[in-house]
């Protein structure tokens, strides 16, 4: 159990490194993919199996999109020349790994509370009863968040905009 | 599995897409490092589900919202990136800087 902690944790983070190491969107796209589905596997690990399993099914789709998107507007997809798209990669550098060395610190030093309560037999079982009952306004708003993100992607992608075909820009 | 496991691996992930945030000039490439942050976020909620209070549901609804949250972020991203290409051509992030303080 532990070893397949780490071993999925080590490919998860490897394969999160590999996305802005590559030389293509599509081998990016799928790397960032792989990074999910190990994360997946750790949910999977942790005994959250129905949210291992909607990570995992979820995150192919989003990446089957993202690699559609990918083909659309990005100059180079297949990775036919060796690309680099950075700016200030010193200071990311500097920032992602003081941010690191920050959170590593918190992270030993901080004395955690101990384990309280055993998980439920189901823990779905015990989600689904949480946001139809006392977390019902997590899940309100959820839903509210995800039509109105419904309604803004649309206005912003289609051609004509908010006012019709007189008002495009 | 300890909960230290769990927030190192969160941290590093976090960590890493944070580089890429920060460093990439593609708005696709920058939302995928967004991605990864969250990505974080998912794996540090399920460790304190399951190594503080697995009796309580808190930290699953945590991952819940996270995952929603990644999924309206890659929608949005992607809908302000088709707005910005068709009016100007645009998809990097240094010719989009228009509200740069």
């Amino acid at each position: 159990m532990t070893v397949l902690f780490w071993v999925l944790a080590v490919a998860a983070v490897a394969s999160g490194a590999a996305v802005f190491a590559v030389g293509s969107m599509a081998r990016a796209t799928f790397a960032l993919l792989a990074s999910f589905l190990c994360v997946g596997g750790e949910l999977l690990l942790a005994g959250l199996h129905y949210l291992g399993v909607l990570v995992v099914l979820m995150m192919i789709m989003e990446m089957l999109v993202m690699a559609v998107f990918m083909v659309m507007y990005m100059m180079n997809p297949a990775g036919l020349m060796p690309m680099s798209m950075v700016h200030n990669r010193r200071g990311a550098l500097a920032v992602a790994g003081g941010t690191f060395a920050v959170l590593v610190a918190g992270i030993v030093a901080i004395p955690w509370p101990a384990r309280r309560g055993g998980p439920p037999h189901d823990p779905a079982f015990a989600l689904g009863q949480a946001i139809m009952g006392p977390k019902m306004l997590v899940m309100m708003v959820i839903g509210i968040a995800i039509l109105a993100t419904m309604i803004a992607t649309v206005v912003l992608a289609t051609r004509t905009g908010r006012y019709g075909e007189d008002g495009a820009r | 599995m300890t909960l230290q496991a769990f927030l190192l691996l969160a941290a590093a992930l976090f960590c890493v897409g944070l580089y890429g945030a920060l460093s990439q000039q593609s708005v696709v490439m920058l939302m995928m490092g967004l991605e990864l942050m969250i990505n974080g976020i998912v794996v540090a909620a399920a460790g304190f589900w399951h190594r503080v209070s697995p009796g309580a549901p808190d930290g699953q609804v945590l991952v819940l919202v996270a995952i929603t949250v990644m999924a309206l972020e890659m929608a949005m991203g992607f809908a302000v990136v088709t707005a910005l290409f068709r009016t100007r051509d645009v998809d990097m992030t240094d010719d989009a800087g228009d509200l740069k303080g």
